[in-house]
């Protein structure tokens, strides 16, 4: 009975603390106020992140803190964010924002009716800083929820610059190009690619590319929702182009067999590590920060990157990522959460984290030069300047059953291709049955 | 357990036929007092959750459909169930008879040493790690790179200590430039020589870093001209560093490939033999006028031997069980070490001097008066197994998952690991109870036989 009397004695401070963050939101709280209008309230963000990625995200709530007066305290979820924030929904202690690293997660969470829409002022910022794309990722049904403070760009393919040199190429420009070097940088006596079939992601990563630059982002979109069925001729088409690389042992460092014992960073290792054994590797752009960290390679110097090249002539692919903050309905100091908010969709805000390194902002007012070295510079450059046909890791935006699942569904279908990618029209086949399963539709 | 309270609390004889009647009865309560946490537990704990799971695999994957039976008719349509099936049924037969096995012939042995009690700890210790931690150790320790794996670093080492590595395992000729390659992985000129010319056998996909430290560049070499009778060339590494070199052409800077064996065939058969030096030239001397192809035999790109892969489709599941023997042997055989200590000394003395060897008491005397023991480990073992998770999930990479899979495994995977569908995994996790029910109800069966 005591326990109950003081958890109603809390929600009352919180409800009349929330009203007068209102009260005080009312008036024109903008982010270059730094007027310390929300002394005294503390902001609770909850997010995938842990180690150097919180340390640098809390470097944005203090700056955040810097202005409003409002405390802030970071809780790192670990990987399975949807089921942690549902708990404490349910337990009467919601965070009161959330960094959702998924769309299908973000899409849940507006089902369920936890989400606050975005306040007309981040509404405005976001209509003004961020291509309409990520507009349409951050919404559910025509409302806005979600504003993308961290992107991340999955169409880089990284190369060893003394590979290639020794190889005598240049980064190709375009798919066929990239096949052609890669015979090159093979006859030079290195696998051409590290491809890591270990983990089925990187798979979908490489099928994602090269569909979104074949069949076009109108077609992708279709596919990603599964209005498409996976038995198109693109999809075949697609997975036919992928197969040629993949069934080449010139250029797949080990053959399929070493591709399918090869997890991701070891694929990272099989190029930037001390014994190289292959010229390239295609992953986003945490390829950098497992080179930098694990393998001391020093980005733009001993390991650089080319956008992922355009197949058959059409435009370069880029697919993307990125954790989008949303506000909880329940949390207590939601107001204040909104302009954490808001002050995350400013230039401003970005600017503090992409100065301490690793990341990249969809932030398109961001000024480059914030970033602290030229790779990522480029990245974010090729991230920002794709503008609106950027768009979202497919496998992500699919149910976990089909894109999301070690050994099912996609992940499993594409490594059985790898391993055997003389049947593109099977393979496809299997792709739509796993899928139509896990969509149920 | 029950009967046993009761029969203690009641007094131990009526003593009279009317009076009996309210202590039994105040014994009866007393009992239900006592048992009754035991119950609620139980009911709350175990009862319960069966009931649920039972009738939650009526229902589809979100639980508001009645779908009847479609999650068990479901559960035999779908391969990878099946597989799981499959392997549940090999790990059960395999684990549970092989760990009574090992355990058998470890605690007999045992016995016999000086440092049995060191011996048994030291066999009993893997017990102590968890299932996770082991499942990891094992996973490197079948890994396919010899580098990493040491299972397979011994039988790499093993077999190349008697065959031998050949020195360029990656060369390949490029297609269309005077090279065929032969069924076997040799190549020869396309062309036939004879004794006057000399050949330029071009080679790529050699890394410089891999070149033997003496070999030098091919160009002087290629340059010089056979004398009559002589066959001579140069096998060199078509590639110039950092690009620019004339594919098909000995290049100023591209190097020969010394220690490489050449072949000078005539009609099928080999005329003359040798070998390269640093410089990559080669001739063959007094060889007959005619045509002949040169060869590089396969003996020089021989891929290296890639040890086994113990973690693919086919081994996967032996390999887990492997790893499941590694920590289990030591329980099986304290227990059954335990059993032994109790066996009637004066039965083995006897037979000992009626003139038995040590394999006849062991089979016609120790195995059958251990057999209780053995049965319980066995089916004790058995009921372990059904439900082991940690190390097949563990162990099977990505890949192979879907071929190392177990019934529990699956009905993890199916009801949370990606599936969402809890309907059919609640009909997997029935499926797991009817499956262990038998070997239960034979357990309990045997405790109540033994206490009696």
């Amino acid at each position: 009975m005591m326990r109950r009397r003081t958890t109603l004695l809390t929600s009352c401070t919180a409800l009349v603390l929330a009203l007068g963050a209102t009260a005080c939101g009312g008036g024109p709280v903008t982010a270059g106020g730094g007027d310390k209008a929300l002394s005294g309230q503390t902001v609770t963000v909850a997010g995938v992140w842990s180690g150097s990625e919180q340390e640098n995200f809390q470097k944005v709530l203090d700056a955040f803190s810097e202005k409003t007066g409002a405390k802030t305290q970071f809780v790192s979820t670990g990987d399975n964010v949807s089921t942690v924030v549902g708990s404490k929904i349910e337990g009467g202690n919601a965070p009161d924002v959330v960094m959702v690293p998924q769309v299908g997660v973000l899409q849940q969470f507006a089902k369920e009716d936890w989400l606050k829409p975005l306040s007309k002022t981040a509404q405005q910022s976001v209509d003004a800083n961020y291509a309409d794309v990520w507009k349409t990722y951050g919404s559910v049904d025509g409302t806005l929820y979600g504003l993308y403070f961290k992107a991340a760009h999955k169409s880089t393919v990284w190369y060893s610059p003394d590979a290639l040199a020794q190889a005598g190429v240049e980064p190709p420009k375009t798919y066929e190009e990239m096949l052609e070097a890669g015979q090159t940088v093979s006859d030079s006596g290195l696998a051409a690619f590290a491809v890591a079939g270990q983990d089925g992601w990187t798979l979908t990563d490489w099928f994602e590319n090269i569909y979104l630059s074949q069949a076009g982002p109108e077609k992708y979109d279709a596919l990603a929702a599964h209005e498409l069925k996976w038995t198109d001729p693109t999809v075949v088409e697609a997975l036919t182009t992928l197969g040629k690389l993949f069934k080449d042992k010139q250029l797949v460092a080990g053959g399929q067999k070493g591709a399918l014992n090869t997890d991701f960073p070891g694929s990272v290792e099989k190029v930037f590590g001390p014994k190289p054994e292959a010229g390239m590797v295609y992953e986003g752009d945490f390829v950098a920060g497992v080179a930098k960290d694990q393998f001391g390679k020093s980005i733009g110097e001993d390991a650089n990157f080319f956008p992922f090249p355009a197949v058959d002539g059409n435009t370069a692919p880029v697919v993307s990522g990125g954790d989008a903050a949303v506000v909880l309905k329940d949390g207590k100091n939601a107001e204040a959460g909104m302009e954490l908010l808001e002050y995350l969709a400013t230039p401003e805000a970005a600017a503090v984290w992409a100065e301490a390194g690793g990341f990249l902002s969809p932030n398109k007012k961001l000024d480059l030069a914030s970033y602290g070295d030229d790779v990522t510079r480029a990245t974010a450059e090729s991230l920002v300047g794709a503008g609106d046909s950027v768009r979202f890791d497919m496998s992500d935006q699919a149910p976990a059953a089909f894109g999301g699942t070690k050994g099912a569904g996609e992940w499993k279908i594409l490594q059985d291709f790898l391993r055997d990618p003389s049947d593109p029209k099977g393979t496809a086949a299997e792709l739509e049955d796993a899928a139509a399963k896990a969509y149920g539709n | 357990m029950t009967a046993t309270l009761v029969k203690e609390a009641s007094p131990p004889a009526a003593a009279g036929a009317g009076s009996g009647r309210r202590p039994r009865r105040r014994g009866r309560i007393v009992a239900l007092l006592f048992v009754f946490p035991a119950l609620l537990l139980l009911g709350a704990l175990v009862v319960y959750p069966v009931l649920f799971s039972v009738g939650r695999s009526f229902f589809d994957a979100s639980g508001t459909q009645f779908v009847g039976g479609d999650n068990y008719t479901e559960m035999f349509r779908d391969p990878a169930t099946l597989k799981a099936v499959r392997n549940t049924a090999i790990w059960v037969v395999v684990a549970p008879t092989l760990l009574t096995g090992l355990g058998l012939i470890l605690a007999v042995l045992v016995e016999k040493v000086r440092w049995a009690t060191a011996f048994k700890l030291l066999l009993f210790m893997p017990m102590a790690v968890s299932f996770l931690a082991a499942g990891i150790i094992f996973r490197l320790a079948y890994d396919e790179d010899p580098d990493k794996g040491v299972l397979n670093a011994a039988v790499v080492g093993v077999h190349d200590a008697f065959q031998g590595t050949s020195s360029y395992p990656t060369a390949r000729a490029r297609d269309g430039q005077g090279m065929t390659k032969e069924a076997g992985g040799a190549y020869r000129t396309t062309a036939g020589v004879s004794p006057g010319d000399t050949v330029a056998l071009g080679l790529v996909g050699v890394l410089p870093g891999d070149l033997p430290g003496d070999a030098g560049p091919a160009y002087p070499a290629a340059e010089r001209k056979a004398a009559p009778g002589e066959l001579r060339g140069v096998v060199y590494l078509d590639f110039t560093p950092g690009g620019g070199g004339e594919q098909g052409r000995v290049d100023r800077r591209e190097s020969g490939l010394p220690e490489m064996t050449v072949e000078a065939v005539r009609d099928g058969r080999t005329a003359g033999t040798t070998t390269t030096a640093s410089d990559g030239s080669f001739r063959f001397e007094g060889l007959e006028a005619g045509s002949y192809t040169v060869r590089l035999p396969a003996s020089n790109f021989a891929p290296p031997y890639e040890g086994v892969s113990w973690l693919g489709p086919a081994l996967v599941t032996p390999a887990i069980i492997g790893a499941y023997l590694w920590i289990w042997t030591g329980f099986a055989m304290v227990l059954i070490g335990a059993g032994l200590s109790t066996l009637p000394r004066d039965a083995l003395e006897a037979a000992r001097m009626d003139g038995a060897n040590e394999w006849q008491i062991f089979r016609k005397i120790t195995v059958p008066l251990l057999a209780p023991v053995l049965t319980v480990v066995f089916v004790t073992l058995m009921i372990n197994v059904m439900k082991v998770f940690d190390l097949v999930y563990i162990i099977a990479p990505g890949p192979v998952q879907e071929d190392a899979t177990v019934l529990a495994t699956q009905m993890w995977l199916v009801s949370f690991g990606g599936g969402n569908d809890q309907g059919l995994g609640s009909a997997l996790g029935v499926l797991l109870l009817l499956l262990v029910i038998p070997a239960m109800v034979f357990n309990v069966r045997r405790f109540r036989r033994s206490q009696r």
